[in-house]
């Protein structure tokens, strides 16, 4: 069987191929999606982090004073 | 928590440990996916004979079956786990109902448009209204509606508990899908595979499907798991586990 052969499909590549594309297409979109979620809620949380430890940086000296 | 669900599983259900079981577990059902896929792909593409009626239009099979068969049975998981979380109250079977949703659309999707590929040269139509590809459209419809309502609340656990409801009325339209081109006339095939009798398709023709079935299965649990783990770093973000990680990938 040669490759030109193989890529016709008996007629029906037109069919064929795009079907194999969709599967390949959606699963591949399907891998991604999470990745990228999981670095911006990563990093949603280290932005987090650094603002409560700045605030608690600034907030550190006046609460040795008391208020009242 | 009742006495019969054994202690490991109770162990494993906390957010901390399942994420790392998950992330031990995930690359190598990734790596087997992708093994079984290939080897599934060269034996149904290559190595399996034309068809006698369809020519090589069929080849279609061997990603149409399988995918079918996930939206069917990633729709059970979602049912059962939103099951257990709307009655136990276990945040990880609402993350697994809820993760488990976008996969399952994802395969819908495939057998819908898989199977309005093949059908154009062998029924002479992209689409048509019969119960096999009814149901299949109403279960796209299902997931894409349990996806919604999930995040149309503001509170995500509030969402998952209305999702999970949706899930579990939705799962009648599983045997709905499965029962179709028996309890109906349509222009659909009947099955070919039986788990019980005899199957009606040859050898060469077979073993490629059901080792793609296979990788289909191991693609779902690597895709879960890592949507799943996502998810519990979301959830969990106030908790010392998770601002560890946060900290530990801060530096790669």
């Amino acid at each position: 069987m040669t490759l030109q052969h193989f890529f016709a499909m008996g007629g029906y590549a037109a069919y064929v191929w795009p079907a194999y594309a969709v599967f390949f297409i959606v699963l591949v979109v399907d891998t991604l999606a999470p990745r990228l979620r999981r670095r911006r809620v990563l990093r949603e949380l280290r932005a987090r982090i650094a603002r409560q430890s700045a605030r608690q940086a600034r907030n550190a000296p006046s609460s040795t004073t008391p208020l009242a | 928590m009742a006495n019969w669900i054994p202690l490991w599983l109770h162990r494993l259900s906390s957010p901390p440990t399942f994420y790392r079981f998950a992330g031990t577990l995930r690359p190598w059902a990734m790596a087997l996916a992708l093994l079984a896929g290939a080897i599934a792909l060269y034996g149904g593409l290559v190595l399996a004979p034309a068809d006698y009626q369809q020519g090589d239009a069929y080849r279609i099979i061997f990603i149409h079956v399988p995918s079918a068969w996930m939206s069917m049975f990633i729709y059970g998981v979602m049912g059962v786990s939103a099951f257990i979380a709307l009655v136990w109250r276990i945040k990880l079977a609402e993350v697994v109902a809820m993760e488990s949703a976008p996969i399952g659309a994802a395969f819908t999707l495939i057998t819908l448009v898989t199977g309005s590929l093949w059908g154009k040269p062998m029924w002479g139509t992209w689409w048509t209204w019969d119960a096999r590809l009814t149901s299949e459209l109403v279960l796209l419809f299902l997931y894409l509606g349990v996806i919604g309502l999930y995040h149309a609340f503001e509170d995500r656990r509030q969402g998952a508990r209305a999702a999970a409801f949706l899930a579990i009325i939705g799962i009648v339209n599983v045997p709905i899908v499965h029962f179709s081109v028996t309890w109906w006339n349509t222009l659909h095939q009947g099955s070919t595979i039986s788990i019980f009798g005899h199957s009606k398709m040859s050898g060469a023709m077979l073993w490629p499907l059901l080792l793609m079935m296979l990788a289909t299965k191991f693609y779902y649990i690597a895709s879960l798991f890592r949507r799943v783990r996502t998810d519990l770093l979301a959830l969990e973000s106030g908790k010392d586990w998770v601002r560890q990680i946060a900290e530990r990938e801060s530096t790669p």
